[in-house]
């Protein structure tokens, strides 16, 4: 049942080319609720025991002569990953309610990154997994050139070249795993031992294919620039769940085939993980377009996911992948936060410029929102961050205890950052009373929209909700994770 | 043998002689004829294609002078299918005046592609040769309003001549070395003694004169301008039919006839042989076209020099040198013979448009005729290799067949390449994109000369074209299995 996410996505895509534009957005709505809800009802219904091991839920011939079937399956970490797409979709189209250009085009686009998101977490087949992670490149290209801003053309070709690149390297990797092991299918792959010596250059190579749209230093630069560039919804969807794509690859593929490979390098991805969460949390320190400093802040929160990963111990993936799940709803509201309240109504993003305007009281919701938001990303208990990077540290104690004393700085810079971001946006004093916003035409207008609420307040029950009983998709992950064969 | 049997197995051929003879008779007898020619040579060639299906499985007359096989079968199945999808895009070029002699001329055309196909022998080979490649020269040079269309005529006729006469007087080696023009009886003589020199320069003449018909680097030079100034339709035709045909022949004669110099291409284990040769063309093929591909501003030279690269990747299948690599070869060209037919269509219809066909023709399409821009989207991704198009499945196929060919991986360096070069190629397929989709505004300067909506039977082809690559991408078994099949 929970493949039909993926047939219902690709479906709505297909459908609201027929229809006019102005329901393009309900279509896409319905579309993107049904698939949270196919999520959810999984998630809730399938027995805890069946989802240790990647469990097949549809196994079809698809090219024979090859070894290639159209095979999905399903486990802990892929529906957990499954609940955070949903979740970002459902938002991402009520936070894109009042686009009034293109819609159809827009849209469109929005369903195939959805639905290639879908089909990477579900994916059991090399190749089909290999299909859907590229098919999301080129609807993330439309989607910023055709509906983004600040230099949204460089910004596009560079985050998809940067993507491509890295497909690149995956290619690569594939084909290699094919020709030696003969066989596509990931629950075959992971009984095959490739020779170390193969593992030793392969695993790399894979990883780091992927690794880059998981944001890794230094190949990360595109994540700040796609994330200006991008409307709201392109930021959202990239930072919620297409970063995750590599990250969740990363770990499915990569470091299932080469364990070994994994283990000898392992050590070297904890240090560029480390020096991503300092490095971008000390860039974000600088940044004044509050888009940058959330896009930085994507980065560094990446690096506890890549970090988590590279501990090789239960603990510290199952962590990584909570960490995947919380950053995706929290960088979604950031991103919505800024992209959509602030900037439909302010015209800007800077942040000098934001804190003369006395926004907390001119717009309380967004406020109210950004407040959680921030809090989220900074850790603060009782929301998911905490929960994902507490996890995260205690599994990096056992592996990498020198890590947690660096990360640790690093986790004082990214509550420096959020916290200047968030004082100089809303809180900031106040020096003109009749500044810019009151004299904007629209500003009565538009006050914060019922779609935009909704959106903010799923996005926020979620945070709440996974921080205050993380226990709730911990119990599905760990199980999943432990199965997993490269853990030391 | 009677003269009765040998008319029925060359069955197909006839029938497309008469057809081009009818042709001509009816183009001649007045000048408004457009309509019935283009419906008597559809017909003729609906009926060459049933021809070939009326033939036996297997046959073979006078030592390889025409034989039939399930591979030549099918491929001229796909040959008149490219020529009958050409002969449709004619209609949309109204400017050619005496319809019926240009028809006639595709027809002469595909009966040399047919004799390319059908034959095991190299005389015959050379006859088929050099009808396809008068046909052609005339075809490029046919409108004779426009002096690019005769700069394009007279280059091809003068590299092509050239070629020509070194592979004749390759031929002509060949045969006195071996005391035989029957491919099998090559192979038996260069298997019994050691290759002389002087074979071994007939060899690499022969291997010339192809690379040349196929476009590879460093022997593509003629292709830019012939793309760019001939009628559409005939650079369609140049870049499709003519190119698979020539694969085709190209994959038989080194594998049937030249099997014992094969050499080897791996790594660290180079040997003397026609596989080296390949393996260097195909790789400076690759390189050369993509990064020349990038500088270009004109979308019918943007596709000549990725059709360069293109070349190179199916080389890189026959280099593999076995089975499995040779249909994937086959698989790829076939695809790519549908895609360029595709996009040249698309190609006529906005220079019929727009009165060009740069890069900046194409500003806005994706506003003035969506059916037309979804079209070129496919074409452009496919090429690019991006799933679920054909383009995606190819790549795969043909670079797993070339990784398993060779022993401990060695043929890996020559996929590196290929992926290198499908990473540059990206970017030029884009820049075309974001002219269809980002840029809304079109050229001041274009002139628009007629509606796009005026040629249904263009568009309707065209389409069709894109709903095949869809569905080959996304169920490529259709014709994968057929093609594999089919080769011995």
């Amino acid at each position: 049942m929970i493949a039909w996410t993926i047939y219902l996505t690709f479906a709505g895509a297909v459908v609201l080319l027929v229809f006019p534009g102005v329901v393009a957005r309900w279509i896409a709505l319905v579309t993107a609720i049904a698939g949270l809800v196919l999520g959810i009802v999984a998630f809730v219904r399938t027995p805890v025991a069946d989802l240790a091991h990647f469990m097949t839920i549809v196994s079809v011939p698809w090219v024979p002569q090859l070894g290639m079937n159209y095979h999905l399956a399903v486990d802990g970490v892929s529906l957990t990953m499954i609940l955070v797409t949903g979740i970002s979709a459902v938002s991402t189209v009520l936070f894109s309610w009042d686009v009034d250009h293109r819609q159809r085009e827009f849209f469109f686009w929005l369903l195939l990154v959805v639905g290639g998101c879908y089909g990477v977490f579900l994916s059991a087949d090399l190749f089909l997994l290999f299909a859907f992670y590229e098919l999301v490149i080129v609807p993330k290209y439309f989607l910023i050139a055709i509906f983004g801003s600040t230099n949204k053309e460089y910004g596009a070709m560079k985050l998809t070249l940067y993507s491509f690149f890295g497909g690149m390297f995956v290619f690569a990797g594939i084909l290699v795993a094919y020709a030696t092991a003969g066989s596509l299918d990931l629950n075959q792959l992971v009984q095959f031992h490739f020779s170390p010596q193969l593992q030793s250059w392969a695993f790399p190579v894979l990883f780091l294919g992927f690794a880059v749209l998981a944001g890794i230093w230094p190949l990360h630069t595109w994540a700040p620039t796609g994330h200006v560039a991008a409307p709201t919804a392109g930021s959202m969807l990239l930072a919620g769940i297409v970063m995750k794509l590599g990250a969740y690859a990363g770990l499915r593929v990569a470091m299932n085939l080469f364990p070994e490979g994994f283990h000898a390098w392992s050590k070297w991805i904890a240090v560029l993980a480390v020096i991503g969460i300092v490095y971008a949390a000390a860039v974000a320190l600088r940044q004044h377009d509050l888009k940058f400093v959330i896009g930085y802040s994507s980065v560094s929160h990446m690096g506890f996911v890549l970090l988590g990963l590279a501990t090789a111990n239960a603990l510290g993936v199952s962590g990584a992948v909570l960490q995947m799940f919380s950053h995706g709803v929290i960088a979604a509201l950031l991103f919505a936060v800024a992209g959509r309240m602030l900037y439909r109504r302010t015209h800007t993003r800077e942040l000098d410029a934001l804190s003369e305007m006395n926004l907390s009281h001119a717009l309380p919701f967004a406020a109210f929102a950004f407040v959680i938001a921030c809090a989220a990303s900074m850790g603060i208990p009782g929301l998911s961050g905490f929960a994902a990077e507490i996890t995260i540290l205690i599994g990096v104690w056992k592996t990498y205890p020198i890590a947690v004393w660096i990360t640790g700085a690093g986790m004082v810079l990214v509550a420096a950052f959020t916290l200047r971001a968030l004082v100089k946006s809303f809180f900031g004093e106040v020096r003109m009373q009749t500044g810019r916003v009151s004299t904007d035409a629209d500003w009565n207008e538009q006050s914060i929209t019922l779609a935009e609420k909704c959106g903010a307040c799923l996005l926020m029950f979620a945070t709440l909700a996974v921080g205050l009983y993380p226990k709730f998709l911990l119990d599905r992950i760990m199980p999943a994770v432990e199965a997993m064969r490269f853990l030391k | 043998m009677s003269y009765l049997e040998l008319i029925k197995l060359a069955s197909p051929e006839a029938v497309v002689v008469i057809t081009a003879l009818v042709v001509l008779a009816v183009g001649l007898t007045s000048r408004r004829t457009g309509i019935i020619c283009s419906g008597i040579a559809v017909l003729g060639l609906a009926g060459a294609i049933g021809a070939v299906l009326m033939l036996p499985r297997n046959a073979n007359l006078f030592g390889g002078m025409l034989v039939i096989t399930p591979l030549t079968s099918l491929f001229k199945i796909i040959c008149l299918a490219l020529a009958f999808f050409t002969i449709c895009l004619v209609r949309s070029e109204k400017s050619l005046r005496h319809p019926g002699e240009y028809l006639a001329i595709i027809l002469l055309a595909t009966v040399g592609l047919m004799l390319l196909v059908g034959s095991e022998e190299l005389l015959m080979i050379f006859i088929g040769l050099e009808l396809l490649g008068l046909s052609l020269y005339v075809m490029a040079a046919f409108d004779r309003n426009d002096a690019r269309s005769a700069e394009a005529g007279l280059k091809y006729f003068l590299f092509g001549s050239t070629t020509s006469a070194f592979t004749l007087f390759g031929i002509s080696l060949i045969y006195g070395m071996s005391g035989s023009t029957g491919l099998a009886a090559i192979s038996d003589k260069l298997a019994a003694a050691p290759v002389q020199p002087l074979l071994a320069t007939g060899i690499v003449m022969t291997l010339i004169g192809f690379a040349f018909k196929i476009a590879a680097a460093p022997f593509h030079l003629w292709a830019p301008d012939a793309y760019q100034g001939a009628p559409v339709p005939s650079a369609a035709f140049i870049a499709s039919a003519s190119k698979v045909a020539s694969f085709v022949v190209l994959g038989k004669i080194v594998l049937v006839g030249f099997a014992p110099v094969q050499g080897s291409a791996a790594w660290h284990a180079m040997v003397a042989g026609w596989s080296p040769i390949l393996a260097a063309l195909a790789a400076l093929s690759i390189l050369v076209g993509n990064l020349v591909a990038l500088a270009q501003s004109n979308v019918r030279r943007l596709l000549a020099y990725s059709a360069v690269a293109h070349a190179g990747y199916t080389l890189i299948g026959l280099v593999a040198g076995d089975r499995e690599g040779f249909s994937a070869a086959l698989f790829y060209v076939t695809i790519y013979a549908i895609t360029l037919v595709g996009a040249f269509g698309v190609v006529a219809m906005v220079r019929r448009e727009t009165g060009g066909d740069d890069v900046s023709n194409f500003r806005g399409l994706a506003c003035r005729s969506p059916l037309l821009a979804g079209c070129m989207t496919i074409f452009m991704l496919s090429l690019a290799g991006i799933p679920p198009l054909a383009g995606f499945f190819g790549k795969f196929y043909l670079f797993s067949a070339v990784l398993r060919a060779g022993a401990n991986q060695g043929l890996l360096w020559l996929v590196i390449v290929a992926l290198l070069g499908s990473f540059i190629s990206l970017y030029y397929y884009l820049i075309v994109l974001k002219a269809i989709f980002v840029d809304e505004t079109p050229l001041p300067t274009a002139r628009h000369l007629d509606g796009l909506s005026s040629d249904l039977l263009p568009r309707a082809t065209v389409a069709v074209l894109a709903a095949a690559v869809l569905l080959l991408g996304v169920a490529p078994d259709i014709l994968a299995a057929r093609i594999l099949a089919a080769v011995p």
